[in-house]
């Protein structure tokens, strides 16, 4: 039975639309003076969040409580959690408190699967390590078809740390199930070993990629892997794979610039290209949460989910 | 076709639908005074496509450009649970909005009036009407509802097992209205099927 | 004086015979056996008879660690695989880096006597890499060890690897290496390659446990002396391995059944969904390449062993997230089936040769007596019957192991051991133990 959002891999084409053309009807209500729909009232949704990511939480929250919802959050620090209690132990609690959907976000990859095996409710994958961020990925999706009429045959290059990125490995599945032609782009020390097995193309050159691509999707890079001989300075960095003014004039003219956030201005990319028209960065924010309503409202306000997979 | 295994009977052909749509549409004029701050909302799928008919009517014998639009109401449904997760109608309101206007919700069958109760939720949060009226294809009966319509294209007695089907030329590429006997699963009938 | 008839046992899957075993020796193989006079029989029609296993590899847990395994629990467990000796690695806490605590574990499995418990000696003191430990009291010990590992941990620092295997020459002992070069493995979840890249775990590189076999084998042969690799894993061991042996140096590997018989696509795909820790073992289940040719090494001998590397761990280290979940597998209790299911049903072994890699080879690379003979009057009778018939699913409520974390769960595997003598002594009969 379709129960869970954990991997944007547990999405068909079909549940991938549907959530896209909820979204869209959803968009509506939020223009609305009253932007609250009954449609939750009575069911549980908990914000399970071990990691800090206040914009991720407070876009689920959003969501939930648009949707009636009860909310829920639950957060390491200053909890059990950090005090040592087991995920299974927490996975427990949120059961006897009667979770009907769980949003996790966890450091460790895999994290949301394990906690699927404890819990009876959904499971909702918002961020798990290095491996997806399914509702990332939809929101980008939604984002670049609003912008760009369409998905299916854009040509999206995805630039940054793939290596260590949830957000490329959820793009990519999703992408190339609505139909669009994802080019990878990162220096191969941040590329994994077997990406030639993705779905997608693979590139070195930013400069080659660009003036073909309708979408660019910048990632960040975290200075740490400086440290960790991934790339030899965050000038060198930036000057190979930033997407800066002379970069930026390469693109096509209706080319769309991205950014999951949160943002190095300067380094992946320059404050200009961020501020653009162009750049979709603001409103991928506000569609963060009309996407996540959709999701909450198609795993949890019918006898059984409309979209997603299970274990 | 699995109406004809199921002992389908048309109840309304193409002209009968014609003939009770152009009665709707007099029956508002002459209630709301030529339609004055009147407007229609049709609830997908097929109420939208009724409401679209009867405005193009009105506008035929009056001259009036009549408001029109759509009101999904799946968000505010009392039986959402007891089906997976269903997928949202589209809701149009014209540019006009609602706030101060006669508003005629146009549905194609009245049945528990559920729908309706729903409609009235949804109007609810999206402004406020001077007052709001109901106009239906097809009255079925069997209301769980204090609800009554203002405007009935047909009266139809069914029995609670019997399912009741409408069929439009812009959906289904005919105008019908189907009356579908013998389905005795349980809670088959509860709603008109339709959504 | 017990005097045991075993009848009808087909000796390495052999015609049925009998084997008559007087005072912890066998007295007597063959038809003649049957005249021998009162005897305690045990019917071993239909059963295979082998020499009693040979485990190079376990983690037994005692001392520091009696809520996973304990000597006691560990050897029963051994029994029940049809084990009469399993060598218990250093990684206790207190280390194994002294006389006192190699002797401390080897009488305690003397006391228990299900199955015979040969200490493994640290290389290196606390297991840190820094600095030898006493080798040679551990060897001049009543536990007379003669395998040092740092197992767990590898002995990366080269220069402390060379005194290694020249300092144990003296005693002809082994260093039984953790092949892993610790900066490619730095927060290493699974195997690198196309899974780790689609789970976003970090990946575990072939390459790291390639590195250090292949140095190891250079250094082996530089100083002559003796070199025995743990749990060999991937493709590329296999050929330096291969290639060491060529040469003529004096290189031994293991390799343990769950490498023979899994690859990392289980961690991908179980019937709880992937991340299941269970799954999670040092070194990383491999590619299905890998475990081709880990098995074709076995079969033709480049690989000498089969070792288990039991790894207990309770419950609540594998009941987490992937990270955090401890690494290691239970093996003693499924060993022999794992390789019937993996190199026999396959054509790649018959029953001699398991007997070969399963209890020949790894006593004489533990330099063990009495371990590892062919069943021939005058040898201890370490015995193992076994039924290879039966299939059944994998029940780990079922196991004498302290812990449960078995990869194989549920899984049907063939073969059960129904009965294991140590020294003409039952430690197991009807698979029960004794």
């Amino acid at each position: 039975m379709k129960r869970h959002l954990i991997s944007a891999g547990d999405l068909t084409r079909d549940d991938a639309l549907l959530v896209l053309d909820t979204a869209e009807e959803l968009a509506r209500v939020s223009e609305r003076s009253i932007k609250k729909l009954p449609t939750l009232r009575g069911r549980t949704v908990v914000n399970l969040f071990y990691e800090d990511s206040t914009r991720t939480r407070i876009s689920f929250e959003a969501a939930a409580k648009r949707l009636s919802a009860d909310v829920i959050n639950f957060s390491a620090k200053g909890s059990s959690v950090s005090k040592g209690e087991s995920l299974k132990d927490t996975a427990l609690t949120l059961e006897a408190m009667g979770a009907d959907a769980v949003v996790i976000r966890h450091a460790a990859s895999g994290a949301p699967h394990r906690l699927a095996n404890w819990v009876r409710g959904s499971v909702v994958n918002a961020g798990d390590g290095t491996h997806e961020h399914p509702t990332q990925a939809l929101l980008d999706a939604f984002s670049m078809r609003r912008r760009m009429g369409r998905i299916e045959g854009l040509k999206v290059a995805i630039v940054g740390d793939v290596l260590h990125s949830r957000v490329a490995r959820s793009n990519v599945l999703l992408l190339q199930a609505l139909g669009a032609e994802v080019t990878l782009v990162a220096p191969p020390t941040l590329l994994p070993v077997a990406v030639d097995t993705w779905p997608c193309q693979v590139s070195y050159d930013l400069d080659a990629v660009l003036p073909k691509s309708d979408v660019v999707m910048m990632l960040r890079v975290q200075l740490e892997r400086m440290n960790a001989a991934y790339f030899p300075s965050a000038r060198e960095y930036s000057r190979r794979y930033g997407l800066d003014r002379e970069r930026f004039a390469r693109l096509h003219d209706d080319a769309i610039v991205m950014h999951p956030g949160p943002m190095n201005r300067g380094m992946e990319i320059s404050a200009e290209v961020a501020d653009s028209p162009r750049s979709t960065i603001v409103e991928q924010v506000a569609n963060g949460v009309t996407v996540r309503m959709a999701v909450l409202y198609l795993l949890l306000s019918g006898s059984e989910p409309a979209i997603g997979g299970d274990l | 076709m699995s109406d004809a295994r199921n002992q389908a009977r048309a109840v309304l052909e193409g002209p009968d639908i014609h003939r009770a749509l152009t009665r709707i549409a007099h029956e508002i004029l002459e209630r709301t005074k030529g339609a004055e701050k009147v407007v229609l909302l049709g609830i997908p799928t097929r109420g939208a496509t009724l409401a679209f008919r009867i405005a193009e009517r009105i506008s035929q014998f009056e001259g009036v450009k009549v408001p029109v639009g759509t009101i999904d109401i799946t968000m505010y449904r009392d039986d959402l649970r007891l089906r997976p997760a269903r997928p949202l109608g589209r809701t149009d309101l014209p540019a006009e909005g609602v706030d101060g206007r006669t508003v005629v919700l146009v549905d194609d069958v009245l049945f528990s009036g559920r729908t309706v109760r729903a409609a009235l939720d949804a109007l609810n949060d999206v402004g406020r009407p001077r007052a709001v009226q109901l106009a239906t294809l097809v009255d079925r009966g069997h209301r769980e509802l204090p609800i009554r319509a203002d405007y009935v294209g047909k009266n139809l007695p069914t029995s609670k097992s019997e399912k009741v089907k409408v069929y439009l030329q812009e959906i289904d590429g005919r105008d019908a209205v189907l009356l579908i006997k013998g389905d005795d699963r349980p809670g088959a009938g509860e709603t008109n099927g339709e959504r | 004086m017990s005097t045991i008839l075993i009848k009808n046992a087909r000796i390495l899957g052999g015609e049925p015979c009998d084997i008559l075993v007087r005072d912890g020796v066998i007295a007597e193989v063959g038809a003649a056996a049957g005249k021998a006079g009162p005897a305690e029989t045990i019917d071993a029609t239909g059963l295979i008879a082998l020499p009693g296993l040979v485990d190079l590899h376990t983690h037994l847990r005692e001392p520091g660690r009696e809520d996973a395994e304990t000597v006691q629990t560990g050897t029963q467990a051994a029994a029940r695989g049809g084990f009469t000796a399993v060598h218990a690695m250093a990684n206790t806490s207190p280390v194994a880096d002294t006389a006192g605590v190699v002797e401390q574990v080897w009488r305690l499995g003397q006391e228990y006597g299900h199955c015979d418990v040969q200490p493994v000696g640290a290389v290196t003191s606390g297991l840190e890499g820094r600095q030898l430990a006493e080798l040679g009291a551990m060897a001049d010990s009543a536990a007379r060890v003669r395998v040092f590992s740092d197992d767990g941990k590898c002995v990366s620092d080269a220069v402390l690897m060379r005194r290694a295997l020249e300092y144990v020459k003296a005693f002809d002992g082994v260093v039984a290496q953790h092949a892993q070069e610790p900066r490619l493995t730095e927060g290493a979840q699974v195997n690198e390659g196309e899974i780790s890249g689609r789970l976003g775990l970090t990946g575990w590189p072939a390459v790291a446990e390639e590195a250090i076999i292949a140095r190891d084998c250079l250094l082996a042969a530089h100083v002559g002396s003796r070199l025995h690799v743990c749990h060999v894993s991937t493709a590329g061991s296999v050929e330096i391995i291969r290639w060491a042996k060529s040469k003529g140096w004096d290189v031994t590997a293991e390799v343990t059944p769950h490498h023979l018989l899994l690859t990392d696509s289980c961690v991908e795909r179980s019937p709880v969904g992937p991340y299941n820790p269970i799954y999670k073992v040092n070194p990383p289940l491999r590619t299905n390449e890998d475990v081709l040719a880990l098995r074709e090494a076995l079969a033709d001998g480049t690989i000498d062993c089969v070792a288990t590397d039991h790894a207990p761990h309770p419950v609540e280290d594998k009941e987490t997230e992937w990270a955090a979940a401890a690494m290691g597998m239970i093996g003693l209790e499924t060993a022999l089936s794992v390789v019937q299911e993996a190199m026999v049903e396959t054509g790649l072994l018959d029953w001699a040769g398991v007997a070969d890699r399963m209890s020949y080879r790894p006593a004489r690379i533990g330099r063990l007596s009495g371990h590892g003979s062919p069943l021939e009057a005058g040898a201890a009778a370490n015995i193992t019957l076994y039924d290879p018939s039966v299939r059944t699913a994998v029940d780990p409520a079922a196991m004498a192991s302290k812990s449960r974390n078995t990869p194989y769960e549920g899984m049907t595997l063939p073969g059960r051991v129904v009965a294991t003598l140590l020294r003409g002594r039952p430690t197991v009969l009807e698979g029960k133990l004794v």
